[in-house]
């Protein structure tokens, strides 16, 4: 897969289409589609015409426009936009607008973005279907049978469907890598502040990272390097290094570790997929290594406390007071509070609250939260470890492919497998590691299997530059039936 | 049975930040409600904290000035609780690694009151019941604040009273707070408990919230501890409970019971990152502290020879402290400096209010030039009060008030005819004086003042007397 975004730059700079008429291509595309594929919750049409138009202004005056200048991309709906509809995909922020926007949309404002509208995704980025979401889920491009992949479904849709460009969603604990896989393209949830995380609705902030889901691993190179910027508003910001400049470095003696642990429990077909990209790596001239990561046995049980409990203290502000959804019939301010709540909030938000709320409760903070903190140091160290043995380490993005619509609610379901598929996620955010997903195959039924890149901090240019001379060997990207065809 | 009090304090202190505790708006107390807020301190969805480093410095500045340990590495932790005044459903405060520990400030029986921590912490906002409804005002959520928690090392109302008085005192003076109680800028609450004399068991304690000045500390640790003796003395316990004191009524009631204590969940606010004191840092602002009340109150009682009493008034407030100190300067007796500012000075200034702002037309270094000149005799003792009236009065140096002769004194020929005028006019005086009685001199001198209009040097007169007697 080639960059799109440098695609329709040359486009856009050719005058061969102007961005006016490309923006109204992907509103008239997303307004036929979104039905079936729910991916948008908010679509902008003012909004992205006005910014289409300032563009084409400036190309009218001869003036040079930056790469992302004019590329129609949308945001995942956790990320904060002035005046325009934030909900999280909850009924509990219905109607709230924000006063001011992200950091992000900030930076690709001062960059000319176009933004088509606001994604879809599982309510309050809890989730790996993107089923939770209080407006229904986002479907899977390939086969609208099939799940989008969660939490950020919306985007990973619109993104597979080219109902966007590009679009910026969050990975918590895979919610950004696991979508894109299921869909067939490219996620990178960068190190943990690399890229800013003001005006990010928060579910568990020591994990939470913005970052692209693109179609090609360049064009996930081009956004990473326009968002990755020091942010004085997050305390926990540093800003990120370039990427663009090494993407097509010769990757001839990199080491690519590959851990026993992350193949446990995968799916035959999804291991054989990253086992064949092993061999493409091999074939061009990098080491592979097995070795042992025993420490990501308590990645998911120590995630899970961690990022509950968390989100049980960043979701206790929505008491219907200031803003969002208010219960309407009440009696006093803390009936008020708890009725907003419960009618505000879906099933699987209260469960994560009551159990967040649970491990940092009296009495069992020490055996819960405090061991899960423990636990986390010890999987930070394990990865450091095994870093100054590998450059990065290769594994599946997820154990299967695509769930079926319903899968994971069904009553035969454990509730348990919705969280065990985050397993091959999970560690990356534990350790606030950098990792980027492609796709590397598909399975018997034609739904994409995707594998990760994961890299030591910070060290983002070198999963790119190895992600991007796969893709540049191997191409994997599948076209869709749906979307803008340029 | 004879009841001993033993008693606690934490007490809030509102930091005179220019700005918040994790943003820009302004600390301003008052203001139209809600106008002295942004989307972080009203906690909007996806805000963060940015931590204000003028707050850790005044922290550290007030740990201090109460001689605590400063961390050399603190952090932020989250105390969830739900209220509708506090918009983030959490108050981002510190928990197991406060700025500082283990101070303390020594009151003037000598004891010891042992502060156990300092923290930094944000405030919450305001509800303003009206007419049956509830209206939330954010202007003061997060404004910053410190948590000041001390030992339970009272064992009277006055130690208490004096304890807060002593807290605002260093405050004020190292200019972190003004510590208006009234306004809400200092807050205290009270852990208190009785037990006999003697015994070394604490009692069952009860926390009481709510009291806006120190009568009213006062005045409910005194209720509250007839109320638990009077308990224990009938038979009943003590309920370890939070109480609410009113003053309307002077008696507490049950806020809440040991059963309803909030479970606040604290964790580490993932949204800040360790604070780092660096050695050199707390020694810089150590340097920068001014003169604490305490260090003066012992200069000027030890070196000035000053009375503790006027010592204590001396160094209430750093306005009065620092003018004294400077009109003080380089005289052989401070003391008389002492005098003039505890005498005229204090007269002018009716309320505590004008004593804290210290406001006197006449400036410090015109009374150290007016005191320089009565300690070398140039000004007479008895001219100098109806001077400094005029100086207080207009704010003009003391030369434009005494003349150039009165400053001169009296020339030889003039001295002789005054003390010559006197021998002639009282001659039992100078018989009793031949006769031995040395006091009949004083009425010569006298004499010889008046004639001078006080002008006259008295050890001059009294040489020159006896000389022309002979």
């Amino acid at each position: 897969m080639t960059s799109q975004i440098r695609k329709i730059h040359d486009m856009l700079v050719s005058k061969e289409i102007s961005c006016v008429e490309l923006t109204k291509k992907y509103l008239a595309e997303i307004e036929n589609s979104n039905k079936e594929l729910n991916a948008y919750i908010t679509v902008t049409p003012d909004v992205a015409l006005a910014q289409a138009k300032a563009v084409d202004e400036k190309i009218a005056r001869g003036e040079e426009i930056g790469l992302l200048e004019g590329i129609p991309m949308t945001l995942k709906d956790n990320i904060s936009t002035k005046g325009i509809e934030t909900t999280c995909a909850s009924k509990i922020l219905t109607g709230y607008k924000p006063i001011y926007d992200a950091t992000v949309y900030e930076l690709l404002q001062e960059q000319g973005v176009v933004m088509l509208g606001k994604t879809n995704m599982d309510e309050f980025a809890m989730g790996s279907s993107c089923e939770t979401s209080y407006y229904g889920g986002a479907k899977n491009p390939h086969n609208t049978g099939y799940v989008s992949g969660g939490s950020s479904g919306g985007v990973a849709t619109a993104v597979g469907a080219s109902l966007a460009v590009y679009g910026l969603g969050s990975d918590t604990g895979g919610s950004i890598r696991q979508p894109a896989s299921f869909c067939g393209i490219v996620g990178l949830k960068p190190t943990y502040g690399a890229v800013s995380r003001y005006g990010l609705i928060a579910y568990a902030s020591s994990f939470d990272q913005i970052g692209p889901i693109t179609q090609s691993v360049e064009d996930a190179a081009i956004v990473f390097d326009a968002i990755a910027k020091y942010d004085e508003k997050d305390s926990t910001s540093q800003g990120g290094e370039a990427t663009l400049p090494t993407l097509e470095n010769d990757i001839k003696g990199k080491k690519i570790g590959i851990a026993n642990q992350y193949l446990n429990g995968v799916r035959e077909d999804v291991k054989e997929a990253v086992l064949s990209a092993a061999k493409q790596y091999e074939d061009m001239g990098a080491e592979i290594i097995y070795f042992d990561l025993p420490e990501l046995d308590f990645a998911l049980p120590s995630y899970y406390i961690l990022a509950m409990a968390e989100a049980s203290s960043n979701l206790g502000r929505y008491d219907g007071i200031r803003y969002g959804y208010k219960a309407e019939h009440y009696n006093g301010t803390h009936d008020m509070i708890c009725r907003t709540r419960s009618e505000g909030f879906g099933k699987e938000v209260q469960r994560r609250i009551l159990m967040g709320t649970y491990v940092l409760s009296a009495g069992y903070y020490d055996a819960y939260y405090k061991k899960a903190v423990n636990l986390r140091g010890a999987i930070v160290e394990a990865f450091d470890r095994a870093f100054e043995k590998v450059d990065v380490i290769l594994a599946p993005t997820a154990p299967v492919t695509a769930f079926e619509n319903g899968y994971l609610f069904s009553d035969e379901t454990d509730q348990i497998e919705q969280y065990l598929s985050d397993i091959c996620t999970v560690p990356v955010n534990t350790a606030g590691l950098p990792a980027v997903s492609v796709p590397c195959g598909v399975d018997e039924k034609g739904l994409p299997i995707g594998m990760q890149l994961i890299g030591k901090k910070f060290d983002e240019k070198t999963i790119l530059n190895l992600a991007y001379r796969y893709e540049q060997a191997v191409d994997n990207f599948k076209e869709t039936k749906w979307g803008v065809k340029l | 049975m004879k009841y001993e009090l033993v008693a606690g304090f934490e007490t809030h202190v509102e930091l005179q930040t220019k700005t918040k505790i994790f943003c820009s708006c302004t600390t301003a107390f008052g203001g139209d409600p809600n106008t002295h807020c942004c989307p972080v301190c009203i906690g909007l969805p996806g805000t963060l904290p940015k931590l204000n480093e003028k707050v850790v410095e005044y922290a550290i500045m007030a740990g201090l000035a109460t001689d605590c340990e400063i961390a050399g590495i603190a952090k932020m932790d989250r105390k969830n609780y739900c209220y509708p005044d506090l918009p983030k459903a959490y108050q981002i405060s510190q928990y197991d690694k406060p700025l500082c520990e283990h101070g303390h400030i020594t009151l003037s029986n000598g004891r010891q009151i042992r502060i156990l921590r300092i923290h930094i912490e944000e405030d919450a906002g305001k509800l303003i019941h009206n007419h049956g409804d509830t209206f939330v005002d954010y202007n003061r959520g997060g404004v910053p604040l410190i948590e000041i928690v001390t030992e339970p090392d009272f064992r009277s109302v006055d130690e208490a009273k004096e304890y807060v008085e002593r807290l605002q005192q260093i405050m004020r003076y190292i200019g972190v707070s003004d510590c208006r109680m009234q306004e809400g800028s200092m807050r205290c609450d009270v852990n208190i408990s009785v037990r006999p004399e003697g015994s070394e068991k604490l009692g069952t304690r009860t926390e009481i919230k709510n009291m806006n000045s120190i009568t009213n500390i006062a005045k409910a640790m005194e209720y509250e501890y007839e109320r638990q003796v009077d308990l224990i003395e009938s038979g009943g316990a003590v309920v370890q409970e939070t109480l609410r004191y009113d003053d309307a009524t002077n008696t507490t009631s049950s806020m809440r019971s040991k059963e309803d204590a909030h479970d606040y969940r604290y964790f580490r606010e993932p949204d800040l990152v360790t604070i780092a004191v660096p050695r050199e840092r707390v020694e810089e602002i150590r340097q920068s502290l001014p003169e604490l009340p305490a260090q003066k109150f012992k200069r000027y009682t030890e070196e000035f020879e000053i009375p503790e009493k006027d010592a204590e008034k001396l160094t209430k407030y750093r306005a009065i402290a620092e003018y004294f100190d400077e009109a003080a300067k380089d005289l052989k007796a401070p003391k008389t400096a002492a005098n003039f500012i505890l005498g005229q000075i204090f007269r002018r200034l009716e309320t505590e209010a004008d004593k804290e702002a210290f406001l006197v037309k006449t400036s410090a270094a015109q009374l150290n030039e007016m005191c320089k000149m009565l300690e070398s005799g140039k000004l007479k003792n008895n001219l100098a009060k109806t001077a400094l009236e005029k100086m207080l009065d207009s704010g003009d140096p003391v030369t434009k008030f005494v003349s150039e002769s009165d400053m001169a004194g009296l020339d030889d020929n003039t001295l002789t005819e005054y003390c010559q005028n006197a021998i002639n006019a009282m001659p039992n005086a100078v018989a009793d004086y031949k006769g031995g009685k040395e006091k009949a001199l004083m009425a010569l001198l006298g004499n010889v003042m008046k004639q001078s209009r006080g002008r006259a040097d008295a050890g001059a007169v009294k040489e020159k007397l006896k000389e022309l007697i002979g």
